[in-house]
């Protein structure tokens, strides 16, 4: 996919792609990090119909909304392309050992070959959560590994 | 002691009136620089309360307005930005001059003000206020349409000939000889194209120096180097202006956001006072006889740069609304001609007349600018279609 970079001076950057249903858009983002988000006119290239303007903190949420998502899609690709991988999303339950307890505790990859490679929590994506990650009741954890990785490391959430 | 009192009350009496009108511009969404200007024909020589006991204040405050005014402007681009865009669209810039200095040129040499004022006046009729223009473009959410950059890179270009074309002004408005003049020139070249150079190699070295965690030390630092500067290049006639432009340029990043931050607040009441100064130069009995003229000037303006904006957007491939949206957005003329209309009506000798013109010029276009993008889209549009229609009587055979 090509994104077009384009500078405006005094102002900060323009980023425009075209989406694979031919809708123009972009993101404007000032230096003041300000950003606004743009949509094409489909009947004239040259103008923009709708222009949203974020502050710096909306922009980040609405990263997080699409980055997140995406996340979880990549996931589903890269099962699809290694065949004999799967991923599987684990809830951690109130009554688990694991709540509250960190990730290296759960000492999953030395005892089920499987990788717990991200959490979602509150709807938001943690990605590689480090050693020290603690779990809470209501995490959904997501784990990468073969068929029988994944399912030792569910009972092991579950059961200890 | 009544003295002190009587200043208080003048100067807070100014300043509170243009929080009231900013106020009010704000209100409609519109410039407050016109109203600045009536402001300073209101309380000036001639006007409804002349101001005597704050004037000393006021003059001073108008010089720091400039320099801060060119230091903001110049914070705004890196010196890579200044030299990319001069690479890319140095012929569009050279049309830009062309078509909008000469009409200003042209009414200076008719009206027998002399080759100075003539310059001087063709330098007001170039300028776009980027001020006034940047904010049309954000106002109306135009900064993702295809003719921005076009627009912008015109705005830089021209604040980049201002760099040298008010070091030119300044010593041939100091009256020297025609030797000296060109020493002047030569030095006010040099000094602009090295300070860029420093600006592009070596702009780390002065931020180094000036950087602090603290906004006190870093307001006095930045202040205190940007006035610096600007007395050094007042001193050897490259125009204070230029001076705090480039020392704007130099700084950039993390520390120009910081500078602007803390700066603003200044900047925007000092530069509010320029205006008025501006105005209080001004005789608003004066103003009636150059409306005409300004009113010529101001229309044949909008025509030069509708003209230059469409063939900047042709050439960057842009489509007819769109290019129209680029002549539209460059009418607007504002601080640049004050700043340079300012520098000339200090100058004993100077025609009288002068002031008022770019007064009526600058209140026309500052205020028609920004009022004719808003409807400039379906004006083009009825314009684009009423020519593609086929003629009511069709041609014989």
């Amino acid at each position: 996919m090509d994104v077009e970079r384009t500078a405006l001076p005094g102002i900060g950057l323009r980023y425009e792609f075209q989406t694979q249903r031919g809708r123009r858009m972009g993101v404007v983002t000032h230096r003041s990090g300000r950003r606004e988000v743009v949509i094409y006119d489909p009947d004239d290239p040259d103008s923009t119909t709708e222009c949203v303007v974020l502050s710096g903190e909306e922009a980040n949420v609405l990263a997080e909304l699409l980055g997140g998502a995406r996340i979880v899609e990549r996931l589903a690709e890269l099962e699809r392309q290694a065949v004999g991988l799967v991923s599987r999303q684990v809830r951690i339950h109130s009554g688990s050992p694991y709540d509250g307890r960190a990730l290296a505790d759960t000492q999953a990859r030395t005892r089920t070959g499987a990788s717990i490679v991200a959490v979602v929590r509150h709807g938001e994506v943690i990605a590689s959560p480090r050693p020290d990650f603690r779990f809470e009741a209501g995490d959904v954890v997501v784990v990468i590994g073969t068929e029988d990785g994944t399912s030792a490391v569910e009972t092991l959430l579950a059961n200890g | 002691m009544e003295h002190t009192a009587l200043v208080l009350l003048e100067l807070g009496a100014v300043i509170l009136g243009l929080g009231i009108l900013s106020a009010v511009a704000g209100r409609f969404g519109i410039s407050p620089i016109p109203l600045y200007l009536l402001a300073g024909l209101g309380f000036g020589i001639g006007g409804l309360a002349p101001l005597e006991a704050a004037e000393g204040f006021i003059d001073i405050g108008a010089d720091i307005g400039v320099v801060l005014l060119l230091f903001t402007l110049g914070l705004e681009y890196t010196a890579a930005e200044l030299f990319g865009t001069l690479r890319k669209g140095a012929p569009i810039g050279l049309l830009d001059i062309v078509l909008n200095a000469s009409p200003g040129v042209a009414v200076g040499l008719l009206l027998g003000w002399g080759p100075v004022a003539a310059l001087v006046l063709g330098g007001v009729t170039l300028v776009t206020s980027s001020g006034v223009t940047a904010k049309v473009l954000n106002d109306l959410g135009w900064l993702g349409n295809r003719e921005t950059p076009t627009v912008l890179s015109i705005l830089v270009m021209e604040d980049l000939v201002m760099a040298f074309y008010l070091p030119i002004v300044t010593t041939l408005l100091a009256g020297l000889a025609l030797a000296q003049a060109s020493i002047g020139l030569a030095v006010a070249a040099a000094a602009v194209t090295v300070a860029l150079i420093i600006a592009a190699k070596f702009g780390g070295i002065v931020e180094k120096f000036l950087a602090s965690p603290s906004n006190e030390v870093l307001v006095l630092k930045v202040l205190g180097l940007i006035l610096l500067v600007a007395g050094l290049a007042e001193r050897v006639h490259v125009s204070m202006a230029v001076g705090a432009f480039l020392v704007g340029i130099t700084l950039s990043g993390e520390l120009a956001h910081s500078a602007r931050e803390i700066l603003d607040p200044l900047k925007d009441v000092f530069a509010a006072i320029f205006f008025v100064y501006f105005g209080l130069q001004t005789n608003p009995a004066d103003l009636p006889p150059v409306l005409a003229i300004a009113a010529a000037l101001a229309v044949v303006g909008i025509g030069t740069k509708l003209v230059t904006g469409l063939v900047a957007a042709k050439r960057a491939g842009v489509g007819k609304i769109g290019a129209w949206r680029a002549g539209v957005l460059l009418i607007p003329r504002g601080e640049f001609s004050i700043v340079i209309a300012g520098l000339a009506v200090a100058v004993p000798g100077m025609a009288s007349q002068l002031g008022p013109l770019v007064a009526a010029y600058v209140l026309i276009l500052v205020v028609v600018g920004p009022l004719a993008a808003r409807v400039v889209e379906p004006v083009a549009k009825w314009f684009i279609k009423r020519r593609r229609r086929p003629p009511a009587v069709a041609p014989a055979g």
